[in-house]
């Protein structure tokens, strides 16, 4: 009787939870664990922090395992409305940190609403294909891209060009995999290079400028190529081993700077190796491995485009961030998945994996 | 594969075209997966070398360990220079991004005073490397606690604990001890010439003028090193290894400290100087030049107000006297044209001329100081009463080439080699001189009657006041010549062996020692009976001396005020003499700029040294040039 209930609560338990992915974000979030403790050897607060966030983030990412795709449809037009509202009001009343406009205050604490777009971006682009799928024609394509601009725009502008080309990217790889047709995108692509003089002058004078320090970021060794040349020199002294856990000099002498939030790789990578790193990239690409398959065998449009947008969202944040610490991307503040200290980010990646989880596994039900 | 596709019902014409897409997905992935880890590659494997390098560079720093200077005492072991360890508020500039804002913080703290912040900016304006520069010297340690409760406001800023150098005496012997002050483009020139750059670094301070400059070598000490790590805000945060800097080597002088004060104080407010030799070995007891200056004032940088006056002071205060100003030796001159004429035999002692009181000579009268003559004069009463006549006769008689091949070697005209650098050579005159001098050939010829007032120290005849010591000191050593010197020895630190400053003789002149006897006796003379009787009247011991009186030759380059023009166109007053006679310990030549007859104003002041020297008696309050006449 007893054993019954057991199995039953067992079953509920993890009845949503997809091994591989769980198993590869406990991986990751040790790994991650470690580092941040290195990178802050000075106070074992934010490593208890760390950990609290990733609590938090596994708890939300089994609650939203829980949830089936249907239910999830629903959030889509709702989550994306009040984003873009929050998003208006930043533009209107927002609070100016180092002149960018990003948090909202609401008294008690801060929000910075354009995370949440991470998520409903591609939930309300997913849904919107969803809808049309029978009969899907250009000017769908047309809204969609227009329902991807508004909040984009409103992002860039504060300006916070990181989150904007993650945002922009999530609901792209929607648009992209609902099948945008290739003469559209090969349009786009044409248009983009031929508009990117023009986008030049758009740019921030810090904007521009960390493009330029990464051209060569020796023209400014003490100014805005110092992260550029001191993460690279930490990775680079690393070698192939490392110079052990808690031994990076570039990390435990402050060198190197963000040093447990953006730039957390090239802690990583001094105290890791290449071997290391090749470890942390392997099991990146699993996990995005995992997520594509998901897209693929998932049963409706929605779940598929979902799945693909949300995984190759992981993806550009990990491709982004490594190549930015490494000098072979520009400045931008993209934090790595599971690695770096923040509880925010953890939270919008939970939510994407359980979103991924409760596909996988709603799949089988639906099926049977 | 067309016509399959066609066939196909439209949601698996869809999925099928997801597929694809998504495997399109995976090839950029592993794409860019491919790109990172290249790159990863290319830093960690293929430039790992130069990583490494580049953070150890990071991580590691040599930090310079200033050695202690070397400490200078005087011969009784009086400290005359010494260090002491202070705290000073630094600023590394370019690690400060707005330094005015930097110092109106710190000034809230700590009190930065306006001349603080017009020679922080003087230095900044001499420095171009990423040293640190001092906004403050001398913190109490209170201000070095607060200091320290702030200091994360304030990146680029720090305390050092810094060695100062420190002149107990202040003023006295200043011109002989010199000063040191912060390095200048030039003295980097002379360390790196020495091949000393590498054991300058961290050192700020060298020797700028007297034994200070003389010495620097010995006394700056080898620079120790410290490997330390430091983090990326430039802190020292644990020592690798370190290797002990050696202190500099310490100057014991052949200097008396209290005499050079006693003799300082005996010249009052008169300009003038003092050189006191050992006649056995050349060692210089004391090195006095009136006015002089306080040296600590120069450590620091020296503060505007203090320069200008010190610079343009019609007294000259950081003029070296005794070693830069020249001066016509006057009467003092005649013991050594005596000797001369004895030499070269072109007199004997007994040889009388009778003095009328005026010479003429090429339709050209030259008087005597004394009207109507001193009568019948030999060699003896010549120097005594110090007859002008006798000695117009005698150089008359010698002709100028003679008269400069003798004083040459006595060093007339020539720099005596003592241990400071900068010293003037003077003007000794010759035919040859006058060629060289003069462009003009009508100005180059020598003239017969030029060599008329050479014979009693006039005319061009302008030599140091330690030219006129050494020479004294060689008749008083029976023409043994030593290089007059200031270091007696020098202690090594590391193994406290002393470098003895050998009294080596410069040349022995080869004088009759009948001839010596008889110029002896006649300075004897002059003491007993003679133009300085007076003066050394009750002395306790035998002393030989010489007056001179000199007519003003304008200093080079001095613009008196016109006010001053009276007291400045008097004559200068010389002395020459040693003590005791029979076994001179002490020969001096005494210079005072416009104090009238050397009897009445240079003579007491020789006085006041010997008897210091001798018996150790002090004078009675500080000697005027008024009281000196009713001693």
């Amino acid at each position: 009787m007893s054993q019954q209930l057991l199995e039953r609560l067992w079953a509920r338990l993890v009845g949503h939870v997809d091994g591989v992915l769980l198993l590869l974000t406990l991986a990751l979030m040790a790994t991650g664990l470690a580092t941040v403790y290195s990178a802050t050897a000075d106070s074992s607060s934010r490593l208890l922090a760390q950990a609290l966030n990733m609590t938090v983030g596994l708890c939300v990412m089994w609650t939203v395992a829980q949830l089936p795709p249907q239910k999830l449809m629903r959030f889509g037009v709702p989550l994306y409305l009040a984003g873009v509202v929050l998003l208006i009001l930043v533009f209107l009343f927002g609070i100016k940190v180092n002149g960018a406009r990003r948090w909202l205050s609401l008294g008690f604490t801060r929000i910075q609403p354009s995370e949440v777009l991470k998520i409903a971006v591609p939930l309300m682009l997913a849904w919107y294909f969803h809808k049309h799928e029978s009969a899907l024609k250009a000017r769908h394509y047309a809204v969609a891209c227009l329902l991807l601009l508004v909040p984009f725009a409103l992002i860039a502008k504060q300006p916070d060009l990181g989150t904007a080309i993650l945002v922009g990217a999530a609901g792209f790889y929607v648009i992209f995999l609902a099948g945008l047709p290739w003469k559209v995108i090969v349009g786009l692509l044409a248009a983009g290079a031929a508009a990117a003089p023009f986008a030049w002058t758009m740019l921030h004078d810090y904007q521009r400028k960390r493009i330029l320090t990464l051209i060569d970021p020796t023209t400014d060794p003490l100014g805005a190529g110092y992260h550029i040349i001191q993460a690279t020199i930490a990775i680079g002294s690393g070698g192939s081993f490392g110079k052990g856990w808690l031994e990076g000099t570039q990390t435990h002498l402050e060198f190197i700077p963000e040093r447990h939030t953006d730039f957390i790789f090239a802690v990583y990578a001094e105290e890791r190796g290449l071997l290391g790193n090749a470890v942390l990239l392997l099991l990146y690409l699993l996990l995005i491995g995992r997520g594509l398959m998901i897209a693929a065998n998932a049963s409706t449009l929605f779940a598929r485009v979902l799945a693909g947008s949300i995984t190759l969202s992981l993806f550009t944040y990990v491709f982004v961030n490594v190549g930015m610490v490494s000098g072979i991307l520009p400045v931008v503040g993209v934090p790595l998945p599971y690695m770096s200290y923040g509880g925010t980010a953890l939270v919008t990646l939970s939510v994407g994996v359980g979103i991924l989880m409760s596909i996988q596994t709603h799949r089988m039900l639906v099926r049977q | 594969m067309l016509a399959r596709q066609s066939q196909l019902a439209a949601p698996d014409r869809e999925l099928a075209r997801f597929r694809f897409r998504v495997g399109l997905a995976a090839v950029a992935v592993a794409a860019a997966f491919v790109l990172l880890a290249s790159r990863l590659f290319h830093l960690q494997v293929v430039q790992h070398a130069y990583y490494s390098t580049r953070a150890e560079d990071n991580r590691i720093s040599l930090v310079p360990i200033v050695p202690n200077r070397g400490v200078i005492v005087d011969r009784q072991g009086t400290v005359l220079a010494r260090n002491y360890s202070a705290f000073t508020l630094e600023i590394t500039p370019s690690r400060v991004d707005d330094l005015e804002a930097t110092i109106d913080g710190l000034s809230k703290l700590i009190e930065v005073l306006p001349k603080d912040r017009k020679r922080f900016r003087r230095l900044l304006e001499e420095s171009k490397t990423f040293e640190s520069l001092p906004i403050r010297s001398r913190l109490s340690e209170e201000e070095v606690a607060r200091f320290a409760a702030n200091r994360y406001l304030f990146p680029g800023v720090e305390v050092k604990a810094r060695l100062f150098r420190h002149y107990p005496e202040g003023s006295v012997g200043a011109h002989a001890i010199g000063y040191i002050s912060r390095i200048n483009k030039r003295d980097l020139e002379i360390i790196d010439e020495n091949e000393q750059t590498n054991n300058y670094k961290g050192t700020d301070h060298i020797g700028k003028s007297g034994l200070e400059q003389k010495y620097e070598f010995q006394l700056h000490g080898e620079t120790g090193y410290e490997q330390v790590e430091i983090d990326a805000g430039g802190r020292a945060v644990r020592s690798l290894s370190r290797s002990a800097p050696v202190q500099g080597n310490n100057l014991t002088l052949t200097l008396d400290i209290k005499l050079q004060a006693m003799a300082e104080k005996a010249f009052g407010d008169r300009r003038g100087a003092l050189v006191a030799i050992e006649p056995a070995t050349g060692g210089i007891l004391a090195l006095v030049s009136t006015p002089t200056f306080d040296p600590n004032l120069f450590i620091d940088g020296i503060r505007s107000d203090d320069w200008d006056q010190l610079n343009n002071s019609p007294d000259k205060p950081l003029l070296n006297r005794a070693l830069n100003g020249a001066y016509p030796p006057g009467s003092t001159f005649k013991p050594f044209m005596a000797l001369a004429a004895l030499e070269t035999g072109k007199r004997t002692p007994g040889q009388a001329i009778s003095d009328p009181g005026v010479f003429n000579f090429g339709g050209h009268q030259f008087r005597d100081d004394k009207k109507g003559g001193h009568g019948i004069v030999d060699m003896h009463k010549s120097i005594v009463v110090s007859c002008d006549t006798y000695y117009y006769v005698l150089a008359n008689d010698m002709g100028i080439d003679a008269i400069a091949r003798f004083m040459g070697q006595l060093g007339f005209g020539q720099r005596t080699g003592i241990d400071i650098e900068g010293e003037s050579p003077g003007v000794l005159p010759s035919p040859e001189w006058k060629k060289r001098r003069f462009r003009r050939p009508e100005q180059q010829k020598w003239f017969a009657g030029e060599t008329i007032s050479i014979g009693i120290g006039q005319g061009y005849n302008s030599y140091t006041p330690i030219q006129l010591a050494q020479a004294t000191a060689t008749v008083a050593n029976n023409g043994i010549m030593y290089r007059p010197h200031l270091v007696k020895y020098i202690t090594d630190s590391r193994t406290g062996e002393k470098t003895m400053i050998e009294p080596e003789p410069l040349r022995v002149l080869p004088w009759k020692r009948q001839n010596i006897e008889v110029i002896k006796r006649a300075l004897v003379g002059v003491n007993i009976a003679g133009t300085s009787a007076r003066a050394f009247a009750g002395a306790g011991y035998t002393s030989a001396g010489k007056t001179g009186t000199a007519q003003v030759f304008s200093l080079k380059g001095a613009e008196y005020k016109a006010s001053r023009v009276k007291k400045e166109l008097r004559d200068h007053a010389l002395f020459i003499a040693y003590a005791p006679a029979e076994q001179p310990k002490i020969a001096v030549a005494v210079l005072v700029e416009n104090g009238g007859f050397g009897a009445q104003s240079a003579a007491p002041i020789a006085r006041m040294v010997f008897d210091y020297y001798l018996l150790g008696k002090l004078p009675k309050g500080a000697a005027g040039e008024d009281d000196v006449e009713e001693d």
